[in-house]
């Protein structure tokens, strides 16, 4: 009844119309994209305007607490922690974004092979899948990084494998419900052969959900990675990077220099809180359906 | 007469994204007591929304915005949510449409008997099993005692509706209101449940209503019949008079497009839009043979026989229907001369050549894939939602055609004119058009590379009739002007009749019944294809 009315009422319209509607009718969605949008130009423009360079250290000027000079105080070398926070968004950032890109790719490829052609190569997936996420991920993600190896990459890729599960389950399920629908029937008339029809009628169709899956991923990633680094594996010092600020800083918070571990906490706190947020917003504008 | 329900003036109005849509506009009407009532209406009348209006049981975003409907005494508009927790079920019942979505799937259907009896307080602990197996016994349901425990899974859908049947009757209601109660029924199934329902309503001397979009079904079972277009009532009376003389334009439209004995595609349609029939060139050459044709899977227990054994032909030019009620073999039949399945054995002689041999999956490459096409019968599943019309159109064209640029977009311009779609309509998504204009969609989809063969998989089926009268017309037009062969699919058929010039009736695998459609549907051979004729509801013959 309600679709047909509307039906009577829709008028084509464009993709960037539908965006403007989903962050008017739903304010949250429109905080997240404002503080994803200042997440991504910290990243960006970071490093080229925060006051101080993040590296420099002056002994004489250690452990101040925040002031209209340094407004995140100073660590216990002198550095500017405001100037060390921004600086390391970009680095935190482009972790997680590595990491989540990659385990959406090899996660949608396994997924699509096991959810169309089901049979053996889904018994073997699923398996592997049951297997990586028998183990606690993150005790799996320290024993691969520390494996092989304490660089930036290896930070990536074992993130990557940690998440890659949740992407091949959900492309897997979402695959294997449409491997039958009529549209995809109606592809193969239209002379696609098994692969078209997979990457370019039934894959598309599957983005809305992992819209919101990549963006839970990317805030998890973050955390992840400033978990990993905070117990000392991955990037190493004098890096600028939350996860190590944090953990240096919590040797402070005893002796009353909060500020040092504070902040890179609640910037970390802030990203993964607007990767959450995001998700919703996301999956409404990639989903055609929702264009009415 | 006693009046059992009075409705006066009800809106009701949905909250959308678009703003406030009236989806019943003030109608007025009264029940009697003993009378069934057939409210009828194509989709988006309101029809379904009054009945839940009476019940209490809106969408979210729905209200009662106006008007008054009292039920014995009971003013339905504002009484309490605990007096009307009351009522649903035991005043007033209602059979839902879809029975598998209307039953919890992992309770007994025996047990969801006995929470309606107890909840209404008309059975105990210790005796609702006996009464829920007499509810079941009073359904017609054999062996009662074993069904009691058996799953709606484990049930037909027919079997599922006469359940739900049985849990709306359960309490006694004095009102039961049944909303397309056979809707995705077969149709010898149809008329069993839509028997038994009348004959528990006479013998029970309940009142009802019954919301369909079948004007043959409600005049065969009503008492009245109500005409709803747009939230409104246009026009109210008896069945007889509405089908002989119908007063408003649009009741007059539904009535001629329902099907009937001894009427053509033509006057389906309203009679300013009747042209003349173009008569297609039939020749005696077989386009397409099929011979001995098998199908087995390999079902858990033990290897299922979808087809065993089919052979027919289809001519240059024919329209061939293929009848048969769901799980007779005509999907799988369908499927394996489109090339989406592989037979198990037999030979399907296309154009002198046998293409069984070559797989399925890999007939996609297969010059002959332009030349076979499928109109599917679920225009919104067969729709890629995220594809607007025109993307939908230019993918065979593409593919197959290798057509690119402005030729395409002059191909597809084209095809929506040949099929009656309006070309703003193209850049639209699926959910953005009608049931009518999605069957367009898939049909100029279909007919894009000029095929020689088109398999027509119940395209009407999930259509009003109004636009099925369209639809089924555009068909007929389509085949004369490009010369195409028709394989079409149905349960109907008096709809299979209109369209094709050769029947075959299957059952169980095999075919039953062949012959001339005009010899088969006047002297049916087989004692299947007379249940089938049997089972069609029967509208009054118009004078």
């Amino acid at each position: 009844m309600t679709e047909t009315s509307q039906e009577a009422a829709a008028r084509t319209s464009s993709g960037f119309d539908h965006t403007l509607y989903i962050l008017r009718a739903n304010p949250v969605t429109l905080v997240a994209f404002g503080m994803f949008a200042l997440l991504i130009f910290s990243a960006v423009f970071g490093p080229s305007l925060v006051p101080y360079d993040p590296l420099a250290t002056n002994a004489s000027n250690a452990l101040q607490p925040p002031s209209a000079e340094h407004w995140f105080g100073t660590d216990n070398v002198g550095r500017d922690v405001f100037s060390r926070v921004i600086v390391a968004t970009r680095l935190d950032l482009s972790i997680s974004v590595a990491a989540v890109t990659l385990s959406f790719v090899v996660g949608s490829v396994l997924g699509c092979i096991a959810g169309y052609w089901g049979g053996w190569p889904d018994i073997i997936l699923n398996r592997f899948l049951d297997t990586i996420m028998a183990f606690p991920l993150f005790v799996l993600a320290m024993g691969i990084v520390a494996a092989l190896g304490n660089t930036i990459e290896n930070i990536i890729y074992a993130t990557a494998i940690i998440n890659m599960p949740f992407y091949a389950r959900l492309v897997r399920a979402e695959v294997n419900i449409r491997r039958d629908a009529g549209f995809v029937r109606a592809a193969k008339l239209a002379g696609n052969s098994d692969l078209r029809v997979l990457a370019l009628h039934i894959f598309p169709n599957a983005l809305p959900p992992m819209m919101v899956q990549v963006s839970l991923n990317l805030g998890w990633a973050i955390l992840n990675a400033a978990g990993l680094s905070f117990i000392g594996l991955g990037v190493s010092p004098p890096t600028a990077e939350w996860g190590i600020m944090v953990a240096e800083g919590a040797n402070f918070i005893v002796s009353g220099e909060w500020w040092l571990a504070v902040f890179p906490g609640l910037w970390l706190m802030i990203a993964v809180f607007t990767f959450n947020l995001l998700g919703d917003g996301l999956r409404d504008i990639v989903d055609p359906r929702q264009r009415t | 007469m006693t009046k059992v329900l009075s409705v006066r003036d009800l809106a009701v109005t949905f909250q959308t994204r678009r703003g406030t849509v009236d989806a019943v506009r003030g109608i007025s009407f009264d029940l009697a007591k003993g009378e069934i009532l057939g409210i009828v209406g194509e989709s988006g009348s309101g029809k379904s929304v009054t009945s839940y209006a009476l019940m209490r049981i809106l969408d979210a975003g729905g209200v009662i915005k106006a008007g008054d409907a009292t039920y014995s005494g009971t003013d339905l508009r504002r009484a309490s949510e605990r007096d009307m927790c009351d009522i649903r079920g035991r005043e007033i019942s209602m059979i839902f449409q879809n029975p598998r979505a209307a039953l919890n799937p992992i309770r007994k259907v025996g047990h969801q008997i006995e929470d309606v009896l107890r909840q209404h307080a008309r059975a105990t602990r210790y005796d609702a099993r006996a009464k829920a197996i007499a509810a079941l016994e009073a359904v017609r349901i054999n062996d009662a005692e074993a069904r009691y425990n058996a799953y709606p899974f484990e049930l037909s859908g027919g079997m599922c509706q006469r359940i739900v049947c049985a849990i709306a009757l359960a309490c006694d209601p004095r009102l039961l209101i049944a909303d397309e109660p056979t809707t995705g029924l077969d149709i010898t199934t149809q008329k069993a449940v839509m028997d038994l329902v009348r004959d528990l309503i006479r013998e029970r001397r309940m009142s009802s209503i019954l919301i369909t979009h079948d004007l043959g079904l409600a005049a065969q079972y009503c008492d009245r019949i109500m005409v709803m277009k747009d939230g409104m009532i246009v026009e109210q009376g008896d069945p007889l008079q509405i089908f002989s003389a119908p007063q408003h334009p649009y009741s007059r439209k539904l009535v001629d497009a329902t099907p009937r004995a001894g009427e053509t595609v033509r006057s389906l349609l309203p009679p300013g839009d009747r042209r003349k029939e173009l008569v297609p060139a039939i020749s005696d050459q077989p386009l397409l043979e099929v011979r001995n044709l098998t199908k087995t899977y390999a079902g858990k227990s033990g290897p299922v026989h979808a087809v065993k054994g089919i052979s027919f032909a289809v001519n240059l030019g024919q329209c061939v229907g293929l009848v048969g009620e769901s799980g007779c073999g005509k999907s799988t039949t369908s499927e394996i001369l489109v090339r989406l399945m592989d037979a198990t054995s037999g030979q399907v002689i296309f154009d002198g050549e046998d293409i069984a041999q070559v797989p399925a999956r890999s007939f996609a490459k297969d010059p002959r894939r332009a030349d076979i096409q499928m109109v599917f019968q679920d225009a919104t599943d067969s729709l890629n939602p995220r594809h607007t019309a025109r993307q939908t159109i230019a993918e065979p064209l593409r593919r197959l055609g290798g057509i690119r640029g402005a030729k395409l977009t002059a191909r597809i311009e084209e095809l929506a004119a040949l099929v009656g779609l309006p070309l703003p309509l193209l850049d639209r998504f699926s959910h953005q058009l009608s049931g009518g204009q999605k069957a367009r969609v898939g049909i100029a989809r279909a007919i894009a590379l000029d095929p020689k063969f088109l398999i027509l998989d119940e395209p009407t089926a999930a259509l009003d009739v109004s636009i099925q009268a369209v639809v089924l017309n555009l068909l007929v037009d389509l085949r004369a002007k490009l010369g195409l062969s028709y394989l079409f699919v149905s349960h109907d058929l008096h709809v299979v009749r209109l369209l094709c010039d050769h029947v075959i009736v299957m059952k169980d695998g095999e075919i039953v019944e062949q012959g001339a459609a005009a010899d088969v549907m006047s002297q049916p051979k087989s004692d299947y294809t007379k249940s089938l004729l049997a089972a069609a509801p029967k509208p009054p013959e118009r004078r």
